[in-house]
């Protein structure tokens, strides 16, 4: 095949009758190159041409290199040598004469004249570009806007969460901390037909009730004791979109009336005015407390719940969704390397059993923050133990005690199992303390009240702390 | 005026790539098209980036390459760099056929075993 390539075969059937081999190529859909023993292009097909960007006439006579302009033709060619035992096959990239650059993926084969000698080589090429599309599609395939889960109870989630989402109804959603209640709600906006409007949020948690009040309704010049200007509440920031009421369960009393009252009438009255503006405005609430507890214990109103209960979507803790940690493991592996520039390949056997008995009791939240912290730690090849916070470790351990030696070094009261569990094998103690909330927070089932008990400290330390800790938001 | 450009290399020819050589012909030339300068640097690996490091910082006025990313030929010549790339060819009878105003995008010019003249 050196020199000039005969452009016909013989087929085996038919001796007699010869096959015009290159217009048979020219009809394959896949790119394929002929060389010669120099890897000097001999022919190459319709189909390459349109990768590359070359036509075969330019092409003829040229080095490989410079007409495929792959990462492998310049760093490794299987070619080199001039001669391949077997077929290869490698993905690689190219650079073509639009200055794309296309992953492609390469087989390389010899050929072999009459003689059996060594002649050249032929090579397919295949564009993958649509192939890397299609993969990044299926990578979102589970996922809702920027919830992630492919458990039966998520599945059952996405599944209504559009019907939901074009209703203009108000929504409930519930679930424990960090399960991804606030992404939900903004989901929820963005899928609606308010998505070009705006999505206001407010903790009704954060704020004494004044200015709590003051912050959703707004107020009038006057109205109280320094406030010297007019304000526009959050309603009326939010009018035409979607206002977000985290931690409703904390809201006052007084202002569930209030809530309540603009859910019925649709007319926000600014403290202080006397007169109201129809606010066309969607109210989506979200809670991790158990509202119909609050209710039978005349902490939340019956009729403000069951307004709000019209639509609920409840978000199942970490540790119910089956298969997700190991979904969201590998997301948030992905997410981190990416964004850090770090080359982390994935999890060691003994990590990933860590990670994967690990019951989250901060939900998504928490497990994000582990894979951040251990990507930042491991920098590159794989998630080792040692890369991990070390209370997960620790507390694999103290779920498995083994005879009296574990019996008598586990304190026997509630409030100090949390200090020895958490705190013990910290990497730092912001991380220790955050989690030593969390684990009070999950023991008190959510009371802060409780919480701010067994850890020894007053409510507003523990709320100062929560805020600082990110902790208050779901 | 002293023009100067930059060549990357592979080997003696014109890189097929900006982005995977690692070697650089850095030219400077008279008005008259007189090469009064010419040194080959040698890049620690091969990265885009570098590169046009380089090419800032040695004030070329002129990249002449084989095959170049959009991004960073968008970049080049938004920092003022002309870019003439595709050209295949050794890059000394590259550097003389610009010298002579006779080189474009697209060239394939004399040659080496491998590669065919135009």
């Amino acid at each position: 095949m050196s020199g000039k390539s005969p452009k016909t075969v013989k087929a085996q059937s038919a001796p007699n009758n010869a096959i015009d081999f290159y217009r048979l190529l020219n009809e394959v859909p896949l790119g394929v190159l002929i060389l010669d023993r120099r890897r000097r292009v001999l022919f190459c097909n319709h189909a390459l041409e349109a990768i590359v960007g070359i036509t075969a006439a330019v092409a003829q006579g040229l080095a490989c290199r410079h007409v495929m302009r792959s990462r492998a033709c310049l760093t490794e060619c299987p070619a080199a040598k001039g001669y391949l035992s077997e077929n290869v096959c490698f993905e690689t990239d190219l650079i073509n004469r639009d200055r794309k650059r296309i992953p492609v993926r390469c087989t390389l084969a010899p050929i072999f004249d009459a003689e059996n000698r060594p002649a050249g080589f032929i090579e397919t090429v295949e564009d993958l570009r649509p192939l890397k599309e299609h993969g990044e599609k299926v990578s979102q395939a589970y996922r809702f806007g920027n919830v992630v889960g492919q458990s039966r109870q998520m599945e059952k989630l996405f599944r209504i969460v559009p019907v939901i989402a074009q209703s203009d109804a108000s929504v409930l959603i519930t679930g424990e901390t960090g399960t991804g209640k606030d992404m939900l709600a903004e989901t929820l906006h963005h899928e609606s037909e308010r998505a070009k409007g705006p999505f206001v949020k407010i903790n009704c948690g954060a704020l004494p009730e004044t200015l709590l009040e003051s912050e959703l309704f707004g107020h009038v010049k006057g109205a109280f004791t320094g406030a010297g200007e007019n304000k526009q509440g959050r309603f009326y920031l939010a009018h035409n979109g979607t206002l977000y009421l985290t931690e409703i369960g904390d809201l006052p009393l007084t202002l569930q009336v209030k809530l309540l009252t603009f859910l019925d009438d649709k007319i926000v009255f600014p403290l202080g005015a006397t007169k109201g503006f129809a606010a066309d405005v969607r109210v989506v609430a979200a809670t991790h407390r158990d509202l119909e507890r609050m209710v039978r214990d005349g902490r939340f109103r019956q009729d403000l719940f069951f307004r709000l209960n019209v639509l609920r979507l409840h978000i199942p803790p970490l540790r119910e969704r089956e298969g997700d940690v190991r979904l969201l493991l590998d997301h948030y592996l992905n997410f981190f390397a990416r964004k850090t520039h770090r080359s982390v390949a994935g999890f060691a056997p003994r990590a990933l059993s860590i990670l994967l008995d690990y019951d989250y009791p901060g939900n998504v939240r928490e497990l994000r923050n582990i894979i951040e912290y251990a990507v930042n730690v491991a920098r590159e090849g794989k998630i080792l133990p040692k890369h991990l916070p070390a209370y997960l470790s620790e507390a694999r351990e103290s779920i498995r005690p083994s005879g009296a030696a574990a019996e008598a070094v586990l304190p026997p009261p509630a409030e100090l199992e949390v200090d020895v569990v958490s705190v013990a094998g910290e990497g730092s103690w912001p991380m220790a303390e955050r989690r030593l909330i969390l684990e009070a927070l999950v023991k008190a089932k959510g009371s802060r009240q409780q919480a701010a008990l067994r850890l020894g400290w007053a409510r507003s330390t523990l709320w100062r702390k929560m805020k600082h800790y990110g902790m208050d938001q779901s | 005026m002293i023009r100067k450009v930059l060549i990357p290399l592979s080997e003696e020819e014109v890189a097929p790539r900006f982005d995977l050589a690692a070697e650089v012909l850095l030219a400077e030339l008279e008005e008259d098209g007189r090469i009064v300068q010419e040194k080959v640097l040698i890049l620690p690996e091969p990265s885009a980036e570098r590169l046009c490091h380089m090419v800032m910082t040695e004030r070329a006025h002129t990249v002449i390459c084989g095959g170049i990313e959009e991004e960073v030929f968008d970049y080049l010549t938004w920092k003022g760099i002309a870019v003439i790339d595709d050209v295949i060819g050794l890059a000394s009878v590259v550097l003389r056929r610009w010298a002579d105003g006779r080189l474009k995008s697209g060239d394939r010019v004399a040659t080496n075993s491998s590669t065919k003249p135009n």
